[in-house]
């Protein structure tokens, strides 16, 4: 059974929780909170209290389960292997099917999940956004009224062109070594398009072909995230009908996210759709990190300057804990001449973001940054390397507010960054 | 008077964001790590940042006929924080300062709050270490270690929590607040209720400022892991490493199901063979290390063992990670795990550890030992599934008969779990009758209405009924 058919699927889950608590040592909410509640055996004796009856769904409740950061810290520290993200998930799903998602929510998710209309919206959103944000430099942003994002936040510009409308759909190379798939995300496409270059030049300068479909759009994480399981199968279903009919020896993801929805998150939500299990897991075994890719290729660090550059790199938990790419970054990082990895104290420690969470609980993800800003002030950086386009922009709204003199980029902006001249 | 009026009264006095009321917050404080109990929701749980508002809550529960349960992370295995009666839960987690590291006397004083690990990575920068090492070490607070007397992983050569702390500061049921100890080492002023404190899980007090006792970090140490074919053989070692005059810091073992499910589960090379696996590390000035080792290396091959030394901290790391594997290993053979502490003394660890296997095979359970070998120390784990209603008679059952063994042994119930609910039926074999009428007395005189944990260690209801 699906962890987005009901509770009753993560009961074996609920079970083996031992109640010892070692989930507080590692829980980056229930440091800033310390409330039993905001950790993960909290949540688990929520749930099992709604499987035997005792609690009813509300939306009370709902928001219990809400606050997660989803970071996983607590499944890789977890002495009996619970895996409390999938306990997690399935409490979101249950509470939305039975009180339905709050306002906003349902209304960005119907957006989301409808490609044409969502792409039309952001675009027209880029036209307007000066009226909404004013900008500071070329690549932050401070929005104007409070429009669901606290004043104070600083975040990147609208594209005035999407990534995906600037490049072509396919592009060879000589002597192609292999040929890839590219699932940009919403991030790269519609944020950080610079993200989706790099990925392009980085690639080519390795001689693989690369093919980045038009036809693809949100990977519906943000939906299976907050619980809203029932509007997310149809993406998943075109995903997976899309990527399956591409003849590539991989789908390249250049965010955690994205790769979960696709490696974990699918074939757990097709797994009973007619047509669709088997295909969902073929698509499954194809994902890769970008990083991941590039270090079996074998990445080629010749092609790239000597930067002479301090650099550190945060580790992404869906990328880290749940793709398990952990070592491929730093050996990339650490090949390239020049270029001194000074690791922070807990590299792997969640940033606070999470996506959807830092809309609705700013204060608390940026209680949880600013641990990450002191590892990066402390670890003497001149730069903060990271894999996801939303710890990026986690880190530099950080980073620009307490006035530190780094930035934070994306592992393939760093190597396109360098790439030598040929 | 209604407990509506008693919250009212409660937010006032420590303002909205120290009373927590919401009824699936309250659900989040029913349990503690104790498995195989039934959970029971507070009215209320209270999170005071000073001692004035502890007082303040005590005056309140005293007004209203409350229940005040004491919490810090509720890590505890004897149920002793489950608010059985409802009432206020009291948690000390907003109070987690560390008010000062005193290197002149070697003395820290700290919040109940403050959780161990924290007080530890303070201390090391004085080149100090606080040696009670319980295996909550990065989650459990203070207050809840002293409240309970946690032991450790290191509890033979540098003994328990009791044998650390020097002074407490306790708010009474009465409401009076009252500090006993400090920072000397000798002190003889009155009864000694600093150790009376210490470990009555929070029925008699609760503890707000606690002092304890620092140690110079040890400059070196050698970590060996060693193997036997018998559990006789790792018994005699056990006892000829202490017969050779060396008390190592850590001296743990693990019996056969256990090595084989670590195996399983972590394949950190162990040899599935082996009836018994040692842990064993000596620390101090380098030169004795070197001839303690030496000395606990001759023992172990005397007794017909093999012995592996580690030779940097990486491999320092992979004998230590055999250990720490076994818990989790053993947890996730089966759903249900119940972690026992029967305790008993050293010299009578062989007998036990056979008595164990025992009754695993008597009542058809899974029984996976590992623990404190060189304090005695044992932690039975059963492996068990709770929806199996029979299996779980079984395992009740057996834990009877592990304590009764352990009382035979000329040991004791709990080595550094405590009595709390879970134990509390089996007290009175160890106490006897006059035993059980002196702890009640000392409850009743420094709580007499019951307010402070009722229904942990000792009863008073069923005597006044």
């Amino acid at each position: 059974m699906s962890i987005f058919n009901g509770l009753a699927a993560v009961e074996e889950e609920i079970l083996k929780c031992m109640k010892c608590g070692n989930c507080q040592a590692v829980c980056p909410l229930y440091k800033e909170s310390r409330q039993e509640p905001a950790v993960a055996r909290g949540k688990i004796r929520l749930a099992a209290a709604v499987l035997d009856g005792r609690l009813k769904p509300a939306e009370t409740l709902a928001r219990r389960f809400d606050l997660c950061l989803t970071c996983l810290a607590c499944v890789a520290t977890c002495p009996s292997g619970v895996k409390v993200d999938r306990i997690i998930l399935a409490a979101r799903t249950a509470m939305v099917r039975e009180k339905g998602l709050p306002f906003i929510k349902k209304t960005a998710f119907t957006g989301l999940s409808r490609p044409h209309l969502f792409d039309l919206g952001i675009k027209t959103a880029a036209r307007l956004q000066g009226v909404f944000f004013k900008r500071l430099e070329q690549e932050k942003m401070q929005p104007r009224f409070p429009l669901g994002l606290e004043l104070r936040r600083i975040v990147p510009p609208l594209a005035s062109v999407p990534f995906r409308d600037r490049v072509a759909e396919t592009h060879k190379v000589e002597r192609p070594v292999a040929t890839v798939a590219f699932f940009t995300g919403c991030m790269t496409n519609y944020l950080y398009p610079e993200i989706g270059q790099a990925t392009l030049r980085v690639l080519k300068a390795h001689g693989v072909n690369v093919i980045i479909p038009r036809m693809q759009h949100c990977c519906g994480a943000p939906l299976l995230y907050n619980g809203a399981a029932d509007m997310t199968r149809e993406m998943a279903k075109s995903h997976v009908d899309l990527f399956g009919s591409i003849r590539a020896d991989a789908i390249i993801t250049v965010c955690g996210t994205c790769g979960e929805a696709f490696k974990h998150l699918y074939p757990e939500l097709l797994d009973t759709t007619p047509g669709y299990g088997k295909k969902a897991r073929e698509v499954a075994d194809r994902i890769m990190d970008i990083t991941r890719f590039l270090y079996r290729l074998p990445f080629n660090p010749e092609l790239f300057r000597a930067p002479e550059l301090s650099v550190t790199y945060h580790q992404p938990c869906h990328l880290g804990r749940g793709l398990g790419v952990v070592q491929e970054p730093l050996f990339i990082i650490r090949s390239i001449a020049g270029v001194t990895y000074q690791p922070l104290k807990e590299p792997d420690r969640c940033c606070g973001n999470a996506g959807s969470f830092s809309l609705a609980h700013y204060d608390l993800s940026y209680r949880v940054l600013a641990h990450k800003l002191r590892d990066i002030k402390s670890s003497g950086a001149q730069m903060v390397i990271t894999g996801c386009p939303a710890c990026r922009m986690h880190l530099n709204d950080g980073l620009t507010q307490e006035q530190m003199p780094q930035k934070a980029v994306h592992t393939i902006e760093f190597l396109a960054g360098i790439l030598a001249e040929r | 008077m209604s407990i509506a009026q008693a919250i009212e009264a409660l937010r006032r006095e420590l303002g909205d964001e120290n009373v927590i009321t919401a009824v699936e917050d309250l659900f989040c404080y029913s349990y503690d790590a104790t498995a195989d109990l039934p959970e029971q929701r507070p009215d209320v749980v209270v999170t005071p940042e000073n001692v004035d508002q502890v007082v303040k809550v005590v005056k309140i529960a005293r007004q209203f006929r409350l229940p005040i349960y004491p919490r810090g992370s509720g890590t505890n295995l004897s149920g002793g924080t489950v608010p059985v009666n409802g009432g206020i839960v009291l948690s000390t987690l907003k109070m987690n300062r560390i008010l000062e590291i005193d290197p002149s006397n070697l003395t820290a004083t700290v919040q109940p709050g403050v959780i161990i690990q924290d007080l530890n990575n303070a201390a090391v920068q004085y080149g100090l270490i606080y040696p009670p090492d319980p295996g909550t070490v990065a989650t459990a607070t203070m207050g809840g270690s002293v409240a309970e007397c946690s032991g450790g992983l290191r509890g033979l050569k540098y003994g328990v929590t009791r044998h650390y702390v020097m002074g407490l500061e306790v708010v009474l049921a009465s409401g009076e607040v009252v500090r006993y100890g400090g920072k000397t080492v000798k002190n003889v002023t009155g009864y000694d209720l600093v150790r009376l404190f210490t470990g009555s899980e929070g029925t008699l007090g609760i503890i707000t400022e606690i002092i304890v006792r620092l140690i110079p970090a040890p400059q070196a140490r050698e970590t060996m892991l060693a193997g036997f074919n018998d559990l006789a053989g790792a018994g005699n070692a056990v006892a000829g490493i202490i017969g050779a005059k060396v008390i190592p810091a850590t001296l743990e073992i693990m019996d056969r199901v256990t090595v084989e499910t670590v195996e399983n589960y972590a394949r950190v090379g162990l040899p599935t063979d082996a009836a018994a696996v040692l842990l064993i590390e000596v620390d101090g000035i380098p030169e004795v290390v070197k001839s303690e080792a030496e000395a606990v290396r001759r023992v172990v091959v005397q007794n017909g063992g093999w012995i592996k030394t580690a030779e940097n901290d990486e491999e320092r790391e992979k004998l230590w990670s055999a250990r720490r594997a076994a818990l989790p290993a053993l947890a996730r053979r089966k759903p249900t795990t119940i972690l026992e502490d029967a305790t008993v003394p050293r010299s009578k660890i062989t007998d036990m550890l056979l008595a164990l296997e025992d009754i695993g095979r008597r009542y058809n359970l899974v029984i996976g030992t590992f623990g404190h070998a060189g304090d005695g120390n044992l932690h039975p784990t059963i492996l068990a599934d709770a929806r199996d209603e029979e299996e779980m008679k079984r395992v009740r059952g057996a834990v009877e008969e592990i304590f009764r063994t352990a009382l035979n042994l000329g040991g004791t119930l709990s080595g550094e779990h405590g009595i709390g609910i879970a134990k509390k039926k089996f007290l009175p074999w160890e106490a006897g009758n006059a035993g059980m009428q002196v702890l009640k007395k000392i409850k009743q005189a420094l709580d007499p209405d019951n307010l402070l944990n009722p229904g942990k260690i000792v009863d008073l209801e069923e005597d006044r009924a």
